[in-house]
């Protein structure tokens, strides 16, 4: 479903970000990507999405070569994966409910299924009583809450969670990635970038590892190890 | 299509009603503008009153010689009509009307009587007053007059006398028309800028909203459409506050600055050119607004 083929991304002048990285993500799979803090996690997420261009390499989804989407393909592409930042990037100026609807307006859902799906994921999410609250209202937890129930209410094939635990405590760590779980028992494919060794390690799913932006591991019952 | 154009009027307005600071500033500064450009238009009418009125004051008058005949006047009359067809009017005025007429405009004045009464015959000279649509025709008259076939049977003319108050006035009309449109050009360019800079602050707020839409896969037309329907919401108040207030101010100040333009009531040009006058400011409001909001926008989707 995902392929990465030799990518290689540098920044100027020298750095060297990612390094003749090469993997495949099929369709069902739960994948942590896992690595230091400027291993290339988060490049891997933007390069999918199309927010940058490797400068060398191809990527792959749904067999279509991201690299040749026109602008307005993006944008279909950008649909169909749910992301879920680590600083959340919520619209600060809709409510809960707004935020969770506005990825199905964009969709051109109908009216009466986007209030359907909305409300039955934020009663899932926990955040129900806060549909009419705007994020600035909300605790850390809620807001990561909020940004998953905004990835996953359009159903979309894949969900790419970047460091979605990184301001959690381990509580609320645990809620993320049971949704998460979740998400990938009912078919959806989960791209998980994180540095949590004990997520990770609970998980027992496959694990690819990067060091210095070169695949080090891909093992398929991983675990956290650097 | 049409479920997206409501959605994006739904989210212009809901996003209008929360931000009401930015959209107050932006308001604000929409007006001044659209209050620039009614001045402007009000000041362009009133220089062109004044200039037709000084226009319609100036003429070429050809004094004609004590012994010609009638016949003869009216003959250099029609080709004089026959000139140029700017020439807007050739008036004869023979020597008793010309008595006549000074006559009636001192008869309080009894030492003008006395002297006529002790010249004893009409010191008056026949003459054709001529007027023209542009100041520049006059000197062609006056050298045809001077300088061609008929120049024996005159006078003298009175252009020369004239002739510095006709190129002051055909110069001051260039320069008020030169120096509304340099000074209209810059006071637009100012706000644009003044504009654009207010709605970049409002905009700029929303920079990461903008960016989080993209991300999700929203379509620019489905970005950028609540930000530039509200450019045109904030440039519609805008011109509804401009007009109330260039009403009111008209029809307030029009009586008390009346003895300055004597003829010309500006609350009288204000109503018959109210068309015009909704239209500019309803044009650079909503139109200022609108640009406004969608060269910023834009410039925040390159993602």
């Amino acid at each position: 479903m995902i392929k990465f083929s030799h990518v290689t991304k540098v920044y100027p002048p020298n750095t060297v970000v990612l390094d003749d990285v090469s993997f495949e993500v099929n369709v069902g799979e739960f994948v942590s990507i896992i690595g230091k803090s400027g291993a290339g996690k988060t490049t891997l997420v933007r390069l999918l999405l199309g927010l940058e261009k490797p400068t060398s390499g191809e990527i792959f989804f749904e067999e279509a070569n991201v690299l040749h989407k026109h602008h307005h393909q993006l944008q279909e592409l950008r649909q169909k994966i749910g992301v879920i930042y680590q600083d959340y990037r919520l619209l600060p100026n809709k409510t809960v409910y707004e935020n969770v609807a506005y990825v199905m307006l964009v969709k051109g859902e109908k009216e009466s299924k986007i209030e359907e799906e909305v409300n039955k994921v934020l009663e899932i999410t926990g955040l129900l009583e806060k549909a009419n609250n705007f994020p600035d209202e909300l605790s850390g937890g809620e807001k990561q809450r909020l940004a998953v129930a905004r990835a996953v209410v359009n159903q979309p094939d894949v969900i790419i969670a970047d460091e979605p635990t990184g301001n959690l405590d381990p509580y609320n760590s645990y809620e993320v990635v049971s949704l998460l779980k979740k998400m990938n028992e009912a078919g959806n494919v989960i791209i998980l970038a994180t540095h949590d060794k004990e997520i990770v390690n609970k998980l027992g799913k496959r694990v690819i590892t990067l060091e210095d932006g070169k695949i080090i591991r891909d093992d398929k019952e991983g675990r956290f190890m650097l | 299509m049409m479920n997206n154009f409501k959605r994006v009027l739904k989210f212009a307005w809901t996003d209008f009603s929360r931000n009401r600071s930015n959209n107050f500033a932006a308001i604000f500064v929409l007006a001044l503008p659209i209050l620039l450009a009614t001045s402007l238009f009000v000041f362009q009418g009133i220089s062109e009153y004044i200039i037709y009125e000084v226009k319609g004051k100036m003429d070429v008058t050809a004094f004609f010689q004590q012994d010609v005949a009638e016949s003869d006047i009216l003959r250099v009359k029609d080709e004089l009509i026959d000139l140029s067809p700017e020439i807007k009017s050739v008036t004869y005025v023979s020597k008793d009307q010309a008595m006549e007429n000074f006559i009636a405009r001192h008869q309080n004045d009894p030492d003008f009587s006395e002297a006529l009464e002790e010249v004893g015959v009409n010191p008056f000279l026949s003459s054709l007053d001529i007027v023209t649509d542009d100041p520049l025709q006059y000197e062609k008259v006056a050298f045809f007059l001077e300088a061609g076939p008929y120049a024996q049977l005159i006078d003298k003319v009175d252009y020369s006398q004239k002739k510095d108050t006709i190129e002051k006035v055909f110069s001051i009309t260039a320069n008020v028309n030169r120096f509304g449109l340099v000074l209209g050009i810059i006071l637009f360019l100012i706000a644009i800028l003044v504009v654009l800079n207010t709605i970049k602050l409002s905009i700029d707020s929303s920079k990461d909203e903008i960016t989080t839409m993209k991300l999700v896969g929203a379509s620019d037309w489905f970005i950028r459409g609540p930000f530039i329907v509200q450019g045109i919401i904030c440039g519609f108040a805008a011109f509804l506050i401009c007009f109330v207030i260039s009403v009111s101010l008209i029809f307030l100040l029009s009586p008390n600055i009346a003895f300055l333009t004597p003829g010309f009531t500006i609350a009288h040009y204000f109503t018959s050119h109210l068309l015009i006058v909704l239209l500019i400011q309803l044009g650079f409001g909503v139109g200022l607004g609108a640009l406004a909001s969608f060269i910023l926008a834009r410039s925040y989707l390159k993602v």
